[in-house]
């Protein structure tokens, strides 16, 4: 009795110091999820979505329960893939949060601009380049058409523009007269 | 030399009706020269090139108009002599129909040469970095149709056993090739010659399919006059796509080029007949990519034929110099009947991937029904000449499941179109993959570029944390020193001391004012 008694503790210790020893050792830097939904996520940095940013939303989509369908630039894609990683189902894009718009790029209008900085301060890629009482410009290749220097201009000398298509990036558009179902007539 | 070489078959294909009788049975024509060139400044495959001449610039024919901006990437050329008058977007020859950056001249009719360019007849005294550099320079480009930069292909590195001259030409329709190696058969011969020397390899073979025997007879007299041992003219039956890259040297080797790797891997490389010819131009002649074989053709103009015309010249003044259009006429494709796309208008230009322009009737180009659901069939499986699966490629690109669409090896496609053509259910198969596959290049594009805005976010939200953190810290230490130093007669000495400084500023200043009131 004695003998089975120790055996079994002994075993539950052993084991019970090799987990712990395991969690200590392996542990997983930073949260696997959160870095997963963070990698779908179109990365706009809008808060459109309610938090503070691409990685914040992932967070709270992962620990926060957070919809995962609050995310406007990413639109249906980005909803169905998040949909596909959590195992959730794929709602439709919240309208309180706004709509799917095409790729836009912000430009500054140079005649207007009286370089406040404002807009430098709110963008969150640092796309915009300039200095005060300096002419402000966006670097168009790093511009993600987060909408947010909009709001704080001034002058209102911000404009969102659609990205021009060009040919290298264009796309051949799905065929339509797809999936046309048969019809059996019932003779 | 032409022995009879053994040959292979490769999986699918079919055999098609050719329809180059429209267009070769009249001589190769040279087409006069146009009041306005139009030069994109992206006419391969990689980034564009960058232009060098202002917009007035007085340019000779050859001259370069821009600069190669990457390793794959090659110039442009003026193809005369003239003004240029605008560099703007102007409609290319592209699928979608847009418009891209483009070097527009006006001739001056004089065609006056450039000389940059030192013909290198000595050739064989150079190596092959130096011929590469000649044929890097001259912005040539394999004209087969992909436009891919062809002194990127020339740097194989060595251990090259085999040049395949690719004179298959197997696409319905075209016979630019069958009429530049009719007529233009020693230009072939030397620039295989050329691209021997430079890829170090001592056999070449130059496939015909059986259906050219006038190219064929054309070559062989050609290579029987200038005798050398090294090149052999083959004859390979006429299966569509057998002028596909990995489908010739199948048949004629036997081998196959691995999915993910290129000829070169296996110790072959493959041009075609027209960028051997260009070669030869630029190293003995010193002649850029300026000009190349067309085929106008289709019962949608007067006199389909082949002509010799200059890159730029707008596709307009082509169909003019053949007669113009007939009342059939009802499409305008650049390409081949199975692999070319419908141009918007006709004031697009000829580039250096021109290899076609079909104007078609409805009996060139056959209303497409509407689709039916996919039975199953696997027809075009046993089409597919890259022994692909297309009806499980159909059905992910259909729900645009594209992460499943690599395990079936959506990439290896070549869009030969061979699938849409045995579909009993008139799917259109091929478009399909080609809208797969540029979304899924869009979508990649997409990740790279929100992977950069992630990390611009990343680091400017530390840079904030950082200059937060500092200014706190400094702020502390203020706050510490006021209070060491904090015995209240100090600080009330210390007012004391900057009140005094600035009465003292404001009696200097003030005597100042009255000075200049009498003025």
């Amino acid at each position: 009795m004695l003998t089975a008694i120790l055996a079994i503790s002994g075993l539950a210790a052993g084991f019970g110091l090799l987990l712990g020893f395991a969690a200590v050792r392996f542990r997983i830097q930073g949260d696997p999820v959160v870095d997963q939904i963070d990698a779908l996520l179109p990365q706009t940095q809008c808060a459109q979505c309610g938090f503070p940013g691409c990685r914040p939303y992932a967070q709270a989509i992962a620990n926060e329960g957070a919809e995962i369908n609050r995310c406007p630039p990413g639109g249906e894609a980005t909803i169905r893939s998040l949909a596909d990683l959590l195992d959730r189902e794929p709602k439709p894009l919240d309208p309180e949060r706004g709509e799917e718009k095409p790729p836009a790029l912000a430009i500054i209008d140079e005649h207007v601009c009286i370089g406040c900085t404002l807009c430098i301060q709110a963008c969150p890629v640092d796309a915009i380049l300039g200095a005060a009482k300096q002419m402000h410009t966006v670097i168009a290749s790093e511009c993600t058409g987060c909408e947010l220097c909009i709001e704080p201009c001034p002058v209102d000398c911000i404009e969102m523009v659609p990205e021009p298509a060009t040919p290298t990036t264009w796309r051949w558009p799905k065929p339509a007269d797809s999936g046309t179902k048969l019809v059996r007539s019932r003779a | 030399m032409s022995i009879e070489r053994k040959l292979w078959h490769f999986h699918g294909g079919l055999k098609l009706p050719g329809h180059k009788s429209l267009s070769n049975s009249v001589p190769l024509d040279i087409a006069p020269l146009p009041s306005r060139l139009v030069h994109p400044l992206g006419q391969h495959i990689g980034s564009p090139s960058e232009p060098i001449v202002e917009v007035g610039e007085t340019v000779m024919r050859g001259q370069p108009l821009s600069r190669a901006t990457g390793y794959v990437c090659s110039p442009v050329h003026a193809a005369s002599s003239g003004t240029v008058v605008s560099i703007a977007p102007h409609p290319v020859p592209h699928p979608s129909g847009l418009e891209a950056e483009c070097v527009i001249i006006q001739t001056d009719g004089q065609d006056q040469p450039y000389d940059g360019y030192p013909p290198l007849s000595n050739y064989q005294t150079l190596n092959a970095p130096a011929l590469r550099a000649r044929v890097r320079e001259c912005g040539i480009v394999g004209l087969g149709g992909a436009a891919f930069p062809t002194s990127v292909k020339l740097n194989a590195g060595v251990g090259m056993r085999l040049l395949i001259l690719n004179g298959a030409e197997c696409e319905p329709y075209i016979s630019c090739d069958d009429s530049l190696m009719r007529y233009r058969a020693v230009e072939i011969i030397a620039g295989a010659q050329v691209m021997m020397h430079a890829l170090e390899i001592s056999q070449c073979c130059v496939a015909i399919e059986e259906d050219k025997p006038e190219a064929f007879d054309s070559l062989e007299a050609a290579l029987n006059r200038c005798g050398d041992p090294r090149i052999q003219v083959t004859r390979v039956p006429a299966i569509y796509p057998e002028g596909g890259e990995r489908q010739l040297i199948e048949v004629l080797t036997g081998k196959q080029v691995p999915a993910a790797g290129i000829p070169a891997d296996i110790g072959m490389l493959c041009h075609n007949v027209g960028t051997a010819a260009a070669v030869a131009r630029a190293v003995l002649y010193g002649e850029p990519l300026i000009s190349r074989v067309i085929t106008i053709t289709g019962h949608g103009v007067a006199q389909a034929r082949n002509l010799e015309a200059r890159l730029g010249t707008p596709i307009a003044d082509l169909i003019e110099y053949c007669g113009g259009y007939t009342d059939k006429a009802r499409h305008l494709i650049m390409g081949g009947a199975m692999m070319g796309f419908s141009l918007a208008s006709d004031a697009v230009p000829v580039i250096k991937a021109s290899n076609c322009l079909l104007v078609g009737s409805t009996e060139d180009v056959k209303p497409r029904a509407a689709s039916m659901p996919c039975i199953r069939c696997g027809e075009c499986a046993q089409a597919c000449p890259a022994q692909l699966l297309p009806q499980q490629l159909y059905w992910h690109a259909r729900a645009e499941e594209f992460d499943k669409l690599e395990p079936f090896h959506l990439f290896d496609c070549i869009e030969c179109g061979c699938c849409d053509v045995v579909c009993p259910s008139q799917i259109p198969l091929t478009q399909y993959f080609r809208f797969a596959k540029t979304e899924i290049w869009g979508r990649e594009r997409e990740r790279r570029q929100s992977d950069i805005a992630r990390e611009r976010f990343e680091n400017r939200k530390s840079r904030l944390e950082l200059a937060e953190a500092e200014r706190k810290k400094r702020l502390e230490a203020k706050t510490r020193a006021l209070k060491k130093s904090g015995s209240s007669a100090a600080s009330k000495a210390a007012i004391e001391e900057v009140m005094a400084r600035v009465r003292a500023k404001e009696s200097a200043a003030a005597p100042k004012p009255r000075q200049e009131e009498p003025d």
